[in-house]
C-alpha cells in the first residue's frame, strides 16, 4: 500500500541530528500504542523482509525494550531503546544503542538519543523523531557504516550486501 | 580522512564551490572569481572540502587545478538514500497495522 501521507525528512548537520516527521492516519492512542507496545512494535518496526523480535519490554522511565532484527536467514542483530522520559501520548524520550542477546551495549557503534513526540489533529497523529547523535563524527560512522553489515542491517537491505 | 562531511556541505558557499567544479576543474584563482569573498577565504573552504576528500587537485605544469571526488558524495546520498527507505518500509507497515487497530474497538 503506497501511502500519500505526509512524510518529512531532514538532516540537520548543525546539530548532528536526523529528523523524520510522519502522518498516520489515526487517532494518537492508536499510533502511541504502535510505538511503545512490544507486540505491536514487533509488527511494523523492522523493514521487511527483516522481522522485528522483542526479547523483554518494559515500557517506563529507567527501562526499556530489548529486540532482536531477524534477517530471512535468521541472522539476529540486537537492539537496546533505554527510556529516558515518557509524557503519555505525547512524547517520549531514548537511548538506542546496537548490543547483544544479553541487553550489553556495543560501544563500538554511536548511540544516538531519540525524541518522538506525537501530536493529533482531526483525528490524523503526525509523529516526529529526531535522532540525536553526541558528535558529527557519530554520524559520519553511521555513513561509513552503511557499507558494512551491521549497519546495511539496519537499513533493512541485505540483498546489496549478499552481491557484493 | 580528517573532515567531516556533514560540516563541509553544510556551508552555502562550499556547496556552490562543488557545484563549480563539478562541472570543470578549476584554478584557485578562476574559482575566487565567482564569489565576492577574499581569495584566502576561498582556499579556506577548499581546505575544508579537500580535508573530506569531497575535493581533490591536480597539478597541471605550474597551476593546481582543483576537481570534484564524488565519492564522497556518493556515500552519503547513498546512505541518505538508504535511510529514507528503511523509514518509509517502515512506517507502510505501520499504516497497515493501524488499519487493523482502527477496525477494532479497544483503544488499549
Amino acid at each position: 500500500m503506497k501511502s500519500n501521507l505526509l512524510m518529512n525528512f531532514s538532516v540537520d548537520k548543525e546539530n548532528n541530528r536526523v529528523k523524520v516527521e510522519r502522518e498516520f492516519a489515526a487517532p494518537v492512542g492508536k499510533v502511541w500504542a504502535a510505538w511503545t507496545q512490544s507486540e505491536l512494535l514487533d509488527q511494523w518496526w523492522a523493514p521487511r523482509p527483516w522481522k522485528a523480535r522483542t526479547k523483554s519490554m518494559d515500557f517506563r522511565v529507567g527501562g526499556s525494550w530489548l529486540y532482536a532484527m531477524v534477517g530471512p536467514e535468521g541472522e539476529e542483530h540486537w537492539a537496546k531503546v533505554e527510556y529516558k522520559t515518557i509524557d503519555p501520548q505525547q512524547k517520549f524520550t531514548a537511548n538506542d544503542a546496537f548490543c547483544d542477546e544479553n541487553g550489553t551495549i556495543n560501544n563500538e557503534f554511536a548511540q544516538a538519543l531519540w525524541t518522538n513526540t506525537f501530536t493529533e489533529a482531526n483525528g490524523t497523529t503526525t509523529v516526529s523523531v529526531a535522532i540525536q547523535y553526541d558528535k558529527l563524527e557519530d554520524l559520519e560512522q553511521m555513513i561509513e557504516m552503511g557499507f558494512k553489515e551491521g549497519f546495511t542491517m539496519a537499513l533493512g537491505n541485505l540483498d546489496e550486501l549478499l552481491d557484493k | 580522512m580528517k573532515g567531516d562531511i556533514f560540516q563541509a556541505i553544510a556551508d552555502p558557499t562550499r556547496r556552490a564551490i562543488l557545484v563549480l567544479i563539478a562541472a570543470q576543474s578549476m584554478t584557485p584563482n578562476a574559482l575566487a572569481e565567482h564569489f565576492d569573498t577574499s581569495r584566502q577565504a576561498v582556499s579556506k573552504h577548499i581546505k575544508v572540502l579537500a580535508d573530506c576528500d569531497l575535493v581533490k587537485q591536480n597539478k597541471v605544469g605550474r597551476e593546481i587545478h582543483y576537481y570534484f571526488n564524488p565519492v564522497k558524495m556518493k556515500e552519503f546520498d547513498h546512505w541518505l538514500t538508504q535511510f529514507k527507505k528503511h523509514w518509509e518500509d517502515r512506517f507502510s507497515q505501520l499504516d497497515e497495522l493501524l488499519i487493523n487497530l482502527n477496525s477494532s474497538p479497544n483503544e488499549k
